[in-house]
C-alpha cells in the first residue's frame, strides 16, 4: 500500500493540470463566443491553406 | 446632370471610437443578420481589408464586431457603409453600456464551478475508501486518516474558493438584517468542514469533505444556470439600449454632417433627419415637409402632416421627407424622457417582487436551523456529550441544505425559457415567468398589437390597385407602401415627383398621373383626411383609396383563448373612439377604453392592481412603457419600440399573438414543477432530517441521499424541454 503515498498525489497532480488548463481556456475566451466558434470550425482558415507557391 | 439628387455628406462616426488597450483605436458595431461561417468569414475579410483596419473579429453569440484601427487611420464610416453594402446593418454602440461584453461574474461562476467539480471529485476519490471502511472492509485506522487528511487537502481548499460566490452573498444579506437561502448554505458548509477538521485531528471517522464540495458543486450548477439565463436576458436588454441611443446627425455651421450620441445634443444644434429616422430630441422644423407618425407616442394610427416652424416631439417616426429640426431641448429635457421616467418608477415597484425560491427561503432558513440547534440540545440533554451532538446537527445541515431549491428552480426557469425561446419568445428573467404564472387580468393594446400596426386596403378592387401601383411603388409612405404590397410586382412611373406630406406625381404609361391627399390630385369637398388616398390619372375618372389597420390573423383565437383560461381581457388603446370600438367588437371584448395618454393607462394598470388584480399588460408603444412597467407582467411584440422591449418581461416575435398564450401556458407549467419540486424537497427532508437526528445518516448516506435528491428534481425540471419548433428569430 506503500505506493499510494505516489499515486494519490500523482492523481491530484493530474487534476490540477487538468484544472489550470480550464482556467486558461476560460481566461483565453473560449467560451465567449459558443456560436462563432461552431460555425468557425467550418471556414476555410488561410493560415492553415498549404502554400501555393506563386 | 447630376447621379444622385441630394448629396449624401460623408458621416462623421469619430464620438464612437474608443481607444484600444494595445495602441490604436477601436469600434464597437451591433451588426444584425450574421448567422453562419460563411457570414463571419465575409464580415472579417471585408472588413480587415480595408485601408487602416488592423483588426476585425465577429462575435455570433452576442451579433457585435469588433474594429482595430491602426493608429490614426481608419475610417468608421466606411467600415458601417461597407457593412451596410454587404447586406449587414450595423450600429456603432457604446461597450460600457453593454454587461455582455465584460462577464466577469460569469467567469468567476465558471472558475468557481471547475474548481468545485475538480475538489468534488479528488475527495470523493479519498472519501470511497473510507466509506468502504465504513462497511467493516479493511482499514486501518492509520490509512485512514491518511485518507482523511489527503481529503482535507483536496476539499478544504475548494470548498472555500467554491463556496465564495455563496459566502459574500449570505454576509450581505446578513448584513442587511435579513436571511437569504444562502445563509444556511454557508453555515452548513462551513460547520462541516470545521467539524470534519476536528474528526480528522482526533481520529474519528466522520469526516464530509466530499460532502461538503459536492453540495457546492451541484449548488453552483444552479447558479450558473440562472446567471446564463439572465446574461443572456441582460445582453438583449443591453442591445435594446446600445439601439435606443443610436446618433443624430447635426450639421455644423460649415454645412458638414456629423454622426453624434444623442446625449451629447444640446438646444441650438442643427439636426438632419431623413426618412425612416426617429426624431432625436424634441425640436422645431427649420426646413423640409414632411409626415410624422405618432403611433408609438400616442397610439394614433394616423401620419400627422408637419410643416416649417412645427414643433415635433422624440420619438416620432420621420415619414416621408427630410427634416432638418432645430433642437429646443435635450434627450433627457425631450418628451420621451417623462415617459421614461415613469417607467423608472413602475420598474421599481416590481422589483419588490419576492421570487418563489426566496419566499421558500423564508420560511425554510428558520425551520432548518432550529431543527439543527434542538438536535444538538437534545443530544447534550440525552447526555451524549458535545462532539456526537455536534455531529448530529451537522449531519441535520447537509442533509437538509436546500438543494432543490437551489437546483430546482433555476434549472425549471432555464429549460421553460429555453423551450419558450424555440417558439420565439424572449423571457428577461426567471422572475418574470413566476409573475406571468400568476396573472389573472390582460391588457392588450390595439395599435401594433392587436393590428398589425400598418395600414392596409379597406375592400381592394384589383384593376383600381393596379392602377395606382406604378405610382405607389415610388413612395415611402406607409399608405402607399401598403398599395404597393396588395398590388404585388409591377412597372415603375416615370420621372416621379414626390411632395412629402402631399403625394407623388409621375407619368404611368406616357400618362401623367398623381396619387396623394385629396387636394393634391385636386379634389374638393373632401376634407384632409390621414387613412386615404386618391389617384388621378389624365383622362380617367379620380378614384378614393381608403385604409384601415388590420386585425392580426390570431387575434381573435389568442382572445378567446385567454377567456378560455379563466382571465378577463381589457384593450386600452390611445388611438381614436371608432377604430378602438371596431376592434373590441369585432373581438368580442367588452371592456376597453380609448384616447388615453400614457399616464392615463398607467393609472388604470395600478387601480386595476389596488383591485386585486394582478394584471398581464401586452403594449408595443412608447405610451404603453410607463403601463408595462407598472404591470405585474409585461410583454412586448418584437416589432415595438426599443424602449417597450425594454420594459418588457418578454418580449415575442413573428406575426402571430399566439406567443402570449404559449408564454402563459409555460410559465403556468414551469410553476407547477417548481412547486412539485419544492413539494418534493420537502418531503424528502421530512424523512431524511428526523433519520439524521436519531443518528442513523453517516457520511455515506448524506452523501447519496444529497445527490439523489438533486438529481431527482433536476431530473423533473428538465421534462419542462420537450416540444421543438421554430427558433427565436430578430
Amino acid at each position: 500500500m506503500d505506493i499510494l503515498i505516489f499515486l494519490a498525489p500523482a492523481s491530484v497532480f493530474l487534476a490540477l493540470l487538468g484544472l489550470a488548463a480550464f482556467r486558461w481556456t476560460l481566461a483565453n475566451g473560449q467560451y465567449d463566443d459558443p456560436a462563432g466558434d461552431a460555425e468557425r470550425i467550418l471556414a476555410k482558415d488561410p493560415e492553415d491553406a498549404p502554400l501555393t507557391g506563386d | 446632370m447630376a447621379l444622385t439628387s441630394e448629396f449624401t455628406p460623408r458621416q462623421d462616426f469619430s464620438a464612437f471610437l474608443r481607444p484600444n488597450p494595445g495602441g490604436g483605436e477601436r469600434l464597437d458595431l451591433l451588426v444584425r443578420g450574421a448567422r453562419c461561417a460563411g457570414c463571419i468569414s465575409k464580415i472579417e475579410g471585408q472588413i480587415g481589408a480595408l485601408a487602416g483596419v488592423g483588426s476585425a473579429r465577429m462575435n455570433l453569440t452576442t451579433g457585435k464586431l469588433s474594429v482595430g484601427f491602426a493608429d490614426g487611420g481608419g475610417d468608421p464610416a466606411l467600415v458601417i457603409e461597407t457593412l451596410d453594402r454587404l447586406g449587414y446593418p450595423a450600429t456603432p454602440f457604446d461597450p460600457s453600456k453593454s454587461a455582455a461584453a465584460h462577464d466577469a461574474e460569469g467567469r468567476r461562476l465558471a472558475m468557481a464551478l471547475g474548481v468545485a467539480a475538480f475538489g468534488a471529485g479528488n475527495a470523493m476519490m479519498f472519501s470511497v475508501p473510507i466509506w468502504a471502511g465504513l462497511f467493516g472492509q479493511e482499514l486501518g485506522p492509520a490509512m485512514r486518516t491518511m485518507m482523511q487528511w489527503m481529503s482535507a487537502a483536496v476539499g478544504a481548499p475548494c470548498a472555500v474558493y467554491a463556496g465564495m460566490p455563496f459566502f459574500t452573498s449570505a454576509w450581505r444579506s446578513l448584513k442587511a438584517g435579513r436571511a437569504n437561502m444562502d445563509v444556511p448554505i454557508s453555515i452548513g458548509v462551513l460547520l462541516t468542514l470545521a467539524i470534519s477538521f476536528v474528526e480528522t485531528v482526533l481520529g474519528g471517522a466522520d469526516t464530509y469533505f466530499d460532502a461538503a464540495v459536492s453540495l457546492l458543486f451541484l449548488l453552483l450548477i444552479g447558479r450558473w444556470l440562472d446567471h446564463r439565463l439572465r446574461a443572456r436576458a441582460r445582453s438583449a436588454a443591453g442591445d435594446i439600449l446600445a439601439l435606443q441611443a443610436p446618433a443624430a446627425a447635426v450639421v455644423s455651421p460649415d454645412g458638414q454632417e456629423h454622426r453624434r450620441p444623442i446625449g451629447d445634443i444640446v438646444p441650438g444644434d442643427l439636426l438632419l433627419v431623413r426618412p425612416g429616422d426617429r426624431i432625436p430630441v424634441d425640436g422645431r422644423i427649420e426646413a423640409g415637409q414632411s409626415s410624422l407618425d405618432n403611433a408609438l407616442l400616442t397610439g394614433e394610427t394616423a401620419p400627422v402632416l408637419a410643416r416649417v416652424g412645427d414643433r415635433c416631439r422624440a420619438g416620432a417616426l420621420n415619414l416621408t421627407g427630410t427634416l432638418r429640426l432645430l433642437a429646443t431641448a435635450t434627450s433627457e429635457d425631450s418628451a420621451i424622457a417623462d415617459i421614461a421616467r415613469l417607467v423608472e418608477a413602475g420598474a421599481q415597484s416590481r422589483s419588490r417582487y419576492v421570487q418563489l425560491a426566496d419566499k421558500a427561503a423564508a420560511l425554510y432558513v428558520p425551520v432548518v436551523h432550529s431543527a439543527a440547534a434542538m438536535t444538538f440540545a437534545g443530544g447534550m440533554i440525552l447526555g451524549m456529550g458535545p462532539r456526537e451532538a455536534l455531529l448530529r446537527a451537522v449531519a441535520v445541515l447537509i442533509i437538509t441544505c436546500p438543494c432543490a431549491l437551489g437546483l430546482a428552480v433555476p434549472a425549471v426557469q432555464v429549460s421553460a425559457s429555453a423551450r419558450l425561446f424555440r417558439r420565439g419568445v424572449l423571457v428577461k428573467s426567471g422572475a418574470a415567468l413566476e409573475r406571468l404564472a400568476e396573472i389573472d387580468h390582460v391588457i392588450l393594446d390595439k395599435t401594433g398589437v392587436l393590428t398589425e400596426g400598418r395600414p392596409c386596403l379597406v375592400d381592394p378592387v384589383p384593376a383600381a390597385v393596379a392602377m395606382a401601383a406604378p405610382l405607389a411603388r415610388a413612395s415611402a409612405h406607409p399608405l402607399a407602401r401598403a398599395l404597393a404590397r396588395e398590388a404585388g410586382p409591377t412597372i415603375l412611373a416615370d420621372q416621379v415627383i414626390e411632395t412629402p406630406g402631399q403625394g407623388v406625381e409621375g407619368f404611368i404609361r406616357g400618362r401623367r398621373a398623381r396619387l396623394g391627399r385629396a387636394a393634391f390630385v385636386g379634389v374638393t369637398g373632401a376634407g384632409p383626411s390621414e387613412t386615404e388616398l386618391w389617384l388621378a390619372i389624365e383622362g380617367e375618372p379620380k378614384i378614393r383609396y381608403v385604409f384601415q389597420d388590420q386585425l392580426r390573423a390570431d387575434a381573435g383565437a389568442t382572445v378567446r383563448a385567454l377567456l378560455a383560461r379563466g382571465l378577463s381581457v381589457e384593450i386600452l388603446s390611445g388611438d381614436g373612439f371608432d377604430p378602438v370600438r371596431r376592434v373590441a367588437e369585432a373581438l368580442g371584448v367588452t371592456a376597453w377604453r380609448a384616447g388615453l395618454t400614457p399616464a392615463e393607462k398607467a393609472q388604470i394598470v395600478a387601480r386595476r392592481t389596488a383591485e386585486g388584480r394582478r394584471v398581464l399588460m401586452i403594449g408595443d408603444g412608447l405610451n404603453d412603457t410607463a403601463a408595462l412597467a407598472n404591470a405585474h407582467a409585461a410583454m412586448a411584440p418584437g416589432t415595438a419600440l426599443d424602449a417597450s422591449q425594454n420594459a418588457a418581461d418578454l418580449v415575442f416575435s413573428g406575426e402571430g399573438l399566439a406567443a402570449v398564450v404559449t408564454a402563459i401556458d409555460t410559465a403556468r407549467t414551469a410553476r407547477r414543477r417548481a412547486l412539485q419540486n419544492f413539494g418534493f424537497a420537502a418531503a424528502y427532508n421530512l424523512i431524511a432530517a428526523p433519520a439524521a437526528m436519531a443518528g442513523l445518516v453517516n457520511p455515506f448516506v448524506a452523501a447519496l441521499a444529497m445527490s439523489g435528491s438533486s438529481l431527482a428534481v433536476t431530473l423533473n425540471a428538465l421534462r419542462m424541454g420537450g416540444g421543438g419548433g421554430r427558433r427565436w428569430t430578430s
